[in-house]
């Protein structure tokens, strides 16, 4: 191992990278992209939701739960009907996703408080209408308080701890950092690595003294600079476009990130034993790119998959690191208490690379 | 290996460079090199002359340390492969048939980038570099990209490149292949110039004029070897005789003769045919009595062989042992 050689190769790939205009583009033009996209339409907190009402009751109190049911801003009434059947019709085409129905007897009902007083009716087919529904009929409202002078009881009171806003972008921002890094690093390295086989320079490098660890940690040692650039700029702006806080402290944030872009740099260079061609590293990185965006957490919470997904969401690095930096960004927390994501990432890179370099050999056998 | 061993083994390199005993290797079912003995002597040009995929790459690839032999045994500089690779390693330049430096940099920085991996630094490396750029014609084109060279240009790079660390053994495979007749001449100007300083070279070629050029070439055939020692041995052992006929048919001679026994070749050159026979002291009596049998009236002397006439005889003559 000499610094020398690694410098040589490190040095080359800037070179090579500078007049790479296209990969150029990606490194910047990948986390813009996605932080926007994601930011503005990863939202499971509905408003707005076209809805219908069927007032059958029409008293002054059922009219004041319909107007504070649309002050709520989940439901946006557009149409008034006058039949069920009406609002099954507009459910099936689509025209509303729920429609708020209060029967004849209403006030009676209220009274007697022993049964539903009025109902919602949703498109449950989408899970995260169906939660804003029932989000809404636990809702305090002031209209259904029959007797004055007794409040609303609520069986559970939920307190919105780091989000009180109940803002989407505060849990997908920090989740970017994790899903950006995955995508480029592990694609960048991988096709780099593999290039040089590809291009036929692999077999004027065997016959160097350079040695497979050199030449891999010299390619690979631009793309962790990328990588910070990459989390610098997603974190700058989910400040300024998403008001996305750092609440824990920033050395912790970019310690966090330089251990996950070692973890996806790792995998890059796993994939380059693997591929035989760019072509092939680019679609293994995306074969391990799919399942970790769905499992990690990023999308879907992990406490609501099954076991046997969690268990596979454990082997993908993207689940620790996604823990981490929300714990850091979100709540504040410092790398020592998540110690066990931090180790976890660390022996993913170990194996990794073992693996790679027990692949890797120096010939052309 | 212990301190006599080593002492014993660069004794041995000064007089043999290269020596291979049973080299062989194997691609699943096919061989492409099959038990090959080298010996190749310090400061000379040797040639591996053989058609395309006669195992000309496979055989300078092993050498290099970059395959592993599936059989027999090779000492390079003195070093057993594979288990030396390294060492060797440090002391050859290889030359890749295919232009294996980085098209997207420029001459200055891909040589900038394989003295740094050849552990040159500063002053030595920059003094290095401006030898080359001298040597090589390379000082007005070291801001150009590597990719937007010539072909010949891409030749003298390659060769700046493989010779950066002044290797005492330089393996060049197809060096040639993709260059213009000018430019062919001058790169084998340079090889002179390189085993004039006291550098080994092995050359592959699949052109007769450029292993004529070489102090002693093989002759390589489907992964063997056939034939091997200086151009003017091997013509002088040719297996057989080369033959000029003048006659007024030459096309119709030609075809009649094709299909002779005993002729391994016709050629046509000008308005006279060369025929080659592998019969050796009485190929113009032969000939002229097969043209009487042909009916033809011919002029039939003997004439000069040259490397092609060697060629065509030792690898047409394993074909008929092979059938």
């Amino acid at each position: 191992m000499s610094a020398g050689r690694l410098f040589a190769v490190f040095r080359k790939e800037l070179r090579q990278l500078s007049r790479d205009k296209l990969t150029f583009g990606m490194i910047i033009g990948i986390p813009t992209l996605q932080l926007l996209l994601f930011g503005f339409a990863i939202n499971l907190d509905i408003r707005h939701l076209p809805a219908a009402v069927l007032d059958e009751s029409n008293t002054w109190r059922s009219r004041e739960l319909v107007a504070e049911l649309a002050s709520s801003q989940v439901l946006d009434f557009r149409q008034h009907v006058s039949s069920p059947q009406q609002i099954d019709n507009l459910l099936r085409s689509g025209d509303i996703g729920a429609a708020v129905v209060i029967p004849r007897d209403f006030e009676a009902r209220l009274e007697r408080g022993t049964e539903a007083a009025w109902q919602v009716m949703v498109n449950g087919s989408d899970q995260s209408v169906q939660a804003a529904a029932r989000q809404l009929a636990s809702f305090p409202l002031s209209s259904l308080q029959y007797r004055p002078g007794i409040a609303a009881v609520r069986p559970v009171e939920i307190v919105n701890f780091y989000n009180p806003e109940r803002r989407a972008q505060i849990n997908t921002v920090p989740g970017l950092i994790g899903v950006i890094l995955t995508m480029t690093m592990t694609i960048f390295t991988g096709m780099a690595i593999v290039r040089e086989r590809e291009r036929g320079n692999m077999e004027m490098l065997i016959a160097t003294p350079l040695s497979p660890l050199e030449l891999t940690l010299g390619k690979v040692l631009p793309y962790v600079g990328i990588g910070l650039i990459q989390v610098t700029l997603i974190l700058i702006l989910g400040l300024l476009v998403f008001d996305v806080p750092v609440r824990g402290s920033l050395v912790d944030v970019y310690l966090a990130a330089l251990v996950y872009i070692a973890a996806t740099l790792s995998l890059g260079i796993f994939i380059s034993t693997l591929a035989k061609t760019q072509f092939q590293a680019m679609q293994m990185a995306f074969f391990l790119f799919l399942p970790q965006i769905l499992l990690s957490g990023f999308m879907f919470p992990y406490d609501g998959m099954p076991r046997f997904a969690q268990w596979i969401a454990e082997i993908f690095p993207l689940t620790h690191f996604l823990r981490l930096i929300r714990a850091v960004m979100l709540r504040g927390a410092g790398l020592g208490e998540l110690w066990i994501e931090l180790v976890t990432l660390i022996v993913f890179v170990m194996v990794m690379l073992a693996i790679a370099v027990r692949r890797f050999r120096k010939s052309l056998d | 290996m212990g301190a006599n061993d080593m002492r014993a083994s660069t004794r041995d390199s000064s007089e043999a460079v290269i020596v291979a005993l049973g080299l062989t290797r194997r691609f699943g079912n096919v061989t492409a090199v099959d038990h090959l003995d080298l010996r190749v002597r310090r400061a000379e040009v040797y040639g591996f002359l053989g058609p395309n995929g006669c195992g000309k790459s496979t055989t300078i690839r092993m050498l290099c340390g970059l395959l592993t032999a599936s059989e027999g045994s090779v000492r390079v500089l003195g070093h057993q492969l594979p288990v030396d690779a390294e060492a060797v390693k440090r002391r050859i330049g290889y030359m890749t048939q295919k232009f294996s430096l980085y098209e997207d940099l420029s001459v200055a920085e891909n040589l900038e980038f394989l003295a740094a991996v050849y552990g040159l630094v500063g002053r030595n490396a920059t003094a290095r570099i401006a030898e080359l750029f001298e040597q090589y014609h390379l000082g007005e084109l070291r801001r150009q990209l590597a990719g937007t060279l010539s072909g010949g240009q891409k030749q003298r790079l390659a060769l700046a490149g493989a010779v950066m660390h002044k290797p005492e053994l330089l393996l060049l495979d197809e060096p040639t292949s993709a260059v213009d007749p000018q430019s062919r001449r001058d790169f084998w100007e340079s090889l002179f110039k390189l085993a004039d300083a006291g550098t080994t070279l092995l050359v592959s070629t699949h052109y007769m004029d450029e292993a004529e050029r070489c102090h002693r070439l093989a002759i390589l055939d489907r992964g063997r070897l056939v034939a091997d020692g200086s151009p003017t041995e091997l013509m002088a052992d040719l297996p057989g005789m080369t033959l000029r006929v003048d006659s007024d048919q030459p096309r119709r001679l030609q075809e009649a003769l094709a299909a002779e026994p005993h002729v391994l070749g016709v050629a046509q050159i000008g308005a006279s045919l060369r025929v080659l026979t592998d019969r050796k002291d009485d190929g113009v009596a032969w000939l002229r009595d097969a043209l009487k049998n042909v009916g033809v009236t011919a002029d039939v002397e003997p004439t000069e062989p040259n490397l092609e006439d060697v060629f065509v005889a030792v690898t047409r003559g394993r074909k008929e042992d092979g059938q």
